[in-house]
């Protein structure tokens, strides 16, 4: 079981080197743009996925996560916080060494939030919101939780545009890069930003990301909270009597997947140097579902690879002006035709046709 | 933590009403440590509601459950669970697409303690931990003699091993006090003396067992003591034997001699 899974993640960091080399070869290096960002996306997926799959609680308000994270790090990371340098807040951020000055394109000068420490506090806000809508939300099953998680989403949707803070419609831009890690070993500091010179830096952080997300919530599928998780999904009495404190567990994965997509949004936010109100929509949480559904509710490795492939396609404009629809025949034509998944719905077929007769 | 006379699980004054309806009406009874109690009586005779207050699954109108010295009415099920109470349902209750082996795995849980960060990060306690309880586990599906289908899907199994993986999840948590709602339900009589059986050894295991049944030679067989309800109400509480002779009891259950 372990090797197994560990062989897995070995082959997905393969196959991101894979990847890397196979736009060098064919000479589609701009490929790495929208890869790295259906990686992030795919990081929202993968989190959606074990809250969906295995606990069984819908969301369809993951974007509102992924706009917190994204638009808390943006803004605190561009707005000036010079008027308000005397407020408390503001003198403990500075005190920590938090903040950082500089000069804005008009070279007047400015002071804001370090990344690390915006991003820090925007996941930590995402973790928050979730926790205090997950109490009363998640008692709510099946149609109900949809409908209150869909509520939440539409209520940061409409609070993002139409507050002059997060930039109402046009969102906020200019968001600078983000320092991961200073130059360390002389190749050069890990940035996350969407410079060409960056490009390839990028993709690795981003997938990088993504792996070592995976590995954890493969860690946590197979892990004693982990099967406590798959049993409250199948019967919440069994559950209990078997000592298992079902709210409690349903809360954590339902933080836990917060956090996935408020990472997501802080990172992407960095690397696209900005965000708008689309990313908090609600079409984004249905696409969010759908990728779910399309990758198999209990297949998380399904998930992320249709999460971050269709994601990609969509990023390269493959669906045209029909994006959205696409994605809305997807979930249809996935609960019709293949309710666990496309891939075993593949993965069947042929294996019925390689073995005659074998069990399928 | 109970003494040698201490009762186990103490019931006083215990009501259920559902509105209008008295669907346990003020009862009492106490089970002994080690021993094999029952409770009996008609459909609809609130056995199963009994169970479901027991195990908090239901909240009481009025009186008290003691529970190994404390009070439990009031307590969620799963810090009931923790105390030591573990349970098996009338309507078999496995998780889908789970082995029979990861069930009873399941029924480990409040014998672990590794918790949320540990299994993301994949710490040494939770991975150490998580082979003991596999370890223990496939013993238990050993002692029921299913140990050849640890690895199939729980919920595609015959009927009688679907109940032998609950027993073994309900086992698999240690407990002080088994409850059994209806184990011999929808099994032959050859089944079911199987269950007797069993039933027996457990309580020789030092497990307090406490069940709902319908099967009479079940009951009669195995039983230490037996509390006969109905409509909501205690009727009668005695040994299996003066039980038989109880003529409100034969009367309840053979019906009334419309001629008389």
């Amino acid at each position: 079981m372990r090797t197994r899974k560990n062989f897995s993640l070995a082959a997905l960091c393969l196959a991101t080197v894979g990847l890397h080399l196979l736009t060098v070869a064919t000479g589609t290096q701009f490929y790495l743009t929208q890869l790295t960002m259906a990686a992030y996306y795919g990081l929202v997926v993968i989190g959606l996925g074990v809250l969906m799959g295995y606990a069984g609680q819908i969301s369809i308000g993951h974007a509102g996560f992924f706009a917190i994270g994204g638009y808390l790090a943006a803004a605190l990371t561009t707005r000036n916080l010079l008027p308000f340098q005397d407020a408390p807040p503001v003198r403990i951020l500075d005190s920590l060494g938090l903040l950082v000055s500089g000069q804005d394109i008009y070279g007047e000068a400015l002071l804001t939030v370090t990344p690390w420490a915006a991003g820090g506090l925007a996941v930590a806000a995402a973790a928050l919101v979730a926790l205090v809508i997950g109490v009363p939300v998640l008692k709510l099953k099946g149609h109900y939780l949809a409908m209150a998680t869909l509520g939440f989403g539409t209520i940061v949707y409409r609070l993002l545009l139409a507050s002059p803070y997060f930039g109402e419609a046009d969102g906020i831009a200019e968001v600078p890069a983000f320092v991961l890690l200073p130059d360390l070993a002389g190749f050069g500091p890990v940035v996350v930003s969407g410079g060409a010179d960056h490009r390839v830096l990028n993709f690795y952080v981003a997938w990088g990301t993504l792996i070592l997300g995976m590995a954890l919530l493969l860690n946590l599928i197979g892990s004693r909270v982990g099967r406590a998780l798959r049993s409250l999904h199948s019967s919440e009495e069994a559950a209990e009597a078997s000592g298992i404190a079902t709210a409690g567990c349903k809360l954590q994965v339902f933080v836990l997947s917060a956090v996935y997509a408020a990472v997501a949004g802080v990172l992407l936010t960095h690397f696209n140097g900005g965000i708008g109100p689309s990313e908090a929509s609600v079409m984004k949480s249905v696409r969010y579902v759908a990728l779910v559904a399309v990758g198999g509710m209990t297949n998380l490795w399904g998930t992320l690879i249709m999460g971050v492939g269709l994601t990609f396609l969509s990023l390269r404009g493959v669906f045209g002006a029909h994006d959205d629809m696409v994605f809305g025949v997807i979930l249809i034509a996935v609960m019709l035709f293949a309710p666990q998944g496309i891939l075993s719905l593949r993965l069947k077929e042929l294996a019925r046709r390689l073995v005659p007769g074998g069990r399928a | 933590m109970s003494g040698g006379n201490e009762p186990l699980l103490a019931l006083r004054g215990v009501h259920k009403r559902f509105g209008g309806l008295h669907a346990v009406n003020d009862i009492d009874f106490a089970v002994a440590p080690g021993s094999i109690k029952a409770v009996i009586g008609p459909n609809g005779a609130g056995k199963t509601t009994l169970f479901n207050l027991i195990a908090g699954n239901l909240p009481v109108t009025a009186g008290t459950i003691t529970f190994r010295g404390q009070e439990i009415q009031g307590k969620k099920t799963h810090q009931i669970a923790r105390l030591g109470m573990a349970r098996t349902f009338q309507n078999i209750k496995l998780f889908h697409g789970m082995t029979a082996l990861e069930c009873v795995m399941v029924g480990r849980h409040v014998q672990s303690r590794s918790g949320f960060f540990s299994g993301l990060f994949n710490l040494p306690q939770s991975w150490k931990e998580e082979r003991a309880i596999r370890a223990r586990a496939m013993e238990l599906l050993d002692f029921l003699q299913i140990a050849d289908l640890a690895e199939a899907e729980a919920t595609s199994l015959a009927f009688g091993q679907q109940r032998a993986v609950e027993m073994a999840r309900a086992l698999a948590a240690e407990p002080q006090l088994l409850l059994l709602d209806e184990p011999a339900a929808g099994l032959n009589i050859y089944e079911t003396a199987e269950v007797a059986r069993l039933i027996a050894t457990i309580r020789d295991m030092g497990i307090t067992v406490l069940l709902v049944e319908h099967d009479m030679s079940l009951v009669m067989d195995i039983s230490d003591e037996i509390v006969v309800l109905s409509f909501g109400a205690k009727l009668a509480e005695d040994t299996p034997a003066k039980i038989q002779q109880n003529a409100e009891v034969i009367k309840i259950y053979l019906g009334e001699d419309d001629a008389g």
